[in-house]
């Protein structure tokens, strides 16, 4: 049974750290004279992104690149798919090119499952977002960029690696959308930290009694409580209008301006998986502030993602095992 | 049962160190330019113990650092995917250092050509030489140890097991059947 990569629900906290260990040590290989290791010679990765996406698939293609596999990139703008190629076909032209992992991205929800899990292929699935569901590595590297950056203020298990525990994060804006919202309350909890999720009443899921965190709609009074803040991007692609009065009124009650900063405790740090609205979720003197994470985060992506790769195809069985599998 | 055969007691290992040390100062004429890279999981304490050495005998403070070979392995794909150890390689850096690898005990040599390699995504060393406490023989590749704590001629199938107080409470190389 091949191992995947689809959702953070599945990572129990062993395996979730486990990336992430691994991942500190893969960070290393930015710094060396010679950024690549033979770790994956002769494997082949596939980059297939039905949606448009720059950091993720350049991360992506960085760490299989600095692993030694073979990437091949595939957009859907362009090809096949737009001739109104399916889903199945391109998997079986993907199997037939001898893939070895396929990193997917896609509009709709639970299209890396189905491709994982239909039998079409025998290559591992990376979700590399799909649909409104889960972004599982981007929650993966916020979790990384925590560790590393809260480290004083996280308390240290008994025994095993350290997780992110006694942390408090707020995820603000647009939940309802928002993949990476989705995964990272799943890690977050995995990993033993508190999760406070603000958003407007229209931007928030109806049925997330089963999500475990705390829900607010008052960002002022949450943000002192907080070690971190995960801003989301406000998805207008996804939106068919009618979810906020107005851009300025979105802003004024949910946006990270200066003033709301302020009210952050002084170690607390600041988040977004980008790409930004600068002036909308996030002003752009926050964003490029000394508490503002967001390139450390884009950097983190690549050792992240090297982590999971070399995990998922080092070995002749994956190190990774879904839970729930 | 019969008692496990102790190879190396606690001052045999301690003596071996000493002379290995000695030997490294002897053929290099000193240890200016020496930066030591211990193997992980045993060769990092046998690293600093020699450093420590070093500096007893010739004054100068060698570094010593770790290199975790498991990303360049030969093996990789007959095993699971494996945890990875740390590596820390000192801030003077290996470009046009002396490099000495220190393993515990050196067996068919694949440890060592990877680690080798993996010394050559870091820089260019002037030279690499290797250290190993137990040389145990059954080489697969044409790799010999410029220094060795002790030859011991084994049986393929034979285990050897290296203590180290820093990881296992005490000194000792012992000699077992069933090689895991």
């Amino acid at each position: 049974m091949k191992a995947h990569l689809l959702s953070t629900a599945d990572l129990d906290r062993e395996g979730a750290l486990q990336i992430l260990d691994t991942a500190q040590e893969l960070a290393r290989v930015a710094d060396m004279p010679i950024k690549k290791m033979p770790t994956l010679r002769g494997r082949t990765v596939v980059n297939l992104f039905f949606e448009d996406s720059t950091r993720t698939r350049i991360s992506f293609e960085a760490a299989a690149k600095r692993l030694s596999a073979d990437v091949i990139n595939f957009a859907a703008k362009g090809s096949s798919v737009s001739k109104g190629e399916s889903l199945k076909d391109t998997a079986l032209t993907l199997a037939a090119m001898g893939a070895d992992a396929v990193v997917i991205r896609h509009s709709m929800s639970g299209a890396p499952h189905q491709l994982a899990h239909a039998d079409w292929m025998d290559a591992h699935v990376i979700n590399a977002g799909d649909g409104t569901h889960e972004h599982p590595t981007q929650a993966l590297l916020d979790a990384f960029t925590l560790r590393n950056h809260l480290a004083d203020h996280i308390s240290a298990p008994k025994q095993g690696s350290v997780g992110l525990d006694g942390l408090h994060v707020a995820i603000v804006g647009d939940v309802l959308h928002s993949r990476v919202a989705r995964s990272n309350v799943h890690l977050l909890n995995t990993l033993g930290a508190k999760v406070t999720v603000v958003a407007p009443p229209t931007l928030m899921p109806l049925h997330n009694d089963g999500w475990p965190c705390e829900v607010s709609y008052d960002l002022d009074a949450v943000l002192p409580q907080v070690d971190a803040v995960m801003m989301l991007r406000v998805q207008r692609e996804r939106m068919e209008g009618g979810f906020f009065p107005s851009e300025r009124e979105y802003s004024q009650r949910y946006g990270l301006d200066e003033r709301r900063a302020a009210l952050l405790p002084d170690h607390a740090v600041v988040m977004h998986p980008g790409p930004m609205n600068r002036g909308l979720e996030i002003a752009s003197r926050v964003a490029d502030s000394d508490r503002s994470l967001i390139i450390d985060q884009v950097r983190n992506g690549v050792s992240v993602r090297m982590a999971v790769l070399y995990l998922l195809l080092g070995g002749n069985e994956s190190a990774l095992s879904e839970v729930n599998a | 049962m019969t008692a496990v055969p102790v190879v190396l007691d606690a001052s045999d290992i301690s003596r071996a160190l000493t002379r290995i040390a000695h030997e490294i100062v002897e053929r290099n004429k000193g240890c200016a330019n020496v930066v030591l890279l211990g193997i992980p999981t045993r060769g990092v304490p046998l690293a600093k113990r020699i450093a420590q050495r070093l500096q007893d005998i010739d004054g100068t403070q060698v570094p010593s650092g770790s290199i975790d070979i498991t990303m360049y392995r030969d093996d990789l794909r007959l095993k699971p995917a494996r945890a990875l150890s740390i590596t820390e390689v000192p801030v003077e850096g290996v470009d046009d250092k002396l490099v000495i690898l220190v393993d515990d005990v050196l067996f068919s040599g694949r440890t060592i050509r990877a680690a080798m390699d993996a010394v050559s995504d870091l820089g260019r060393p002037q030279a690499i030489q290797l250290a190993t406490l137990v040389d145990r023989g059954h080489r697969e590749l044409p790799i010999r140890a410029d220094y060795v704590g002790k030859n011991l001629p084994t049986a393929f199938d034979e285990a050897v097991h290296v203590h180290l107080s820093e990881l296992d409470g005490e000194d000792s190389v012992v000699l077992g059947r069933d090689r895991s």
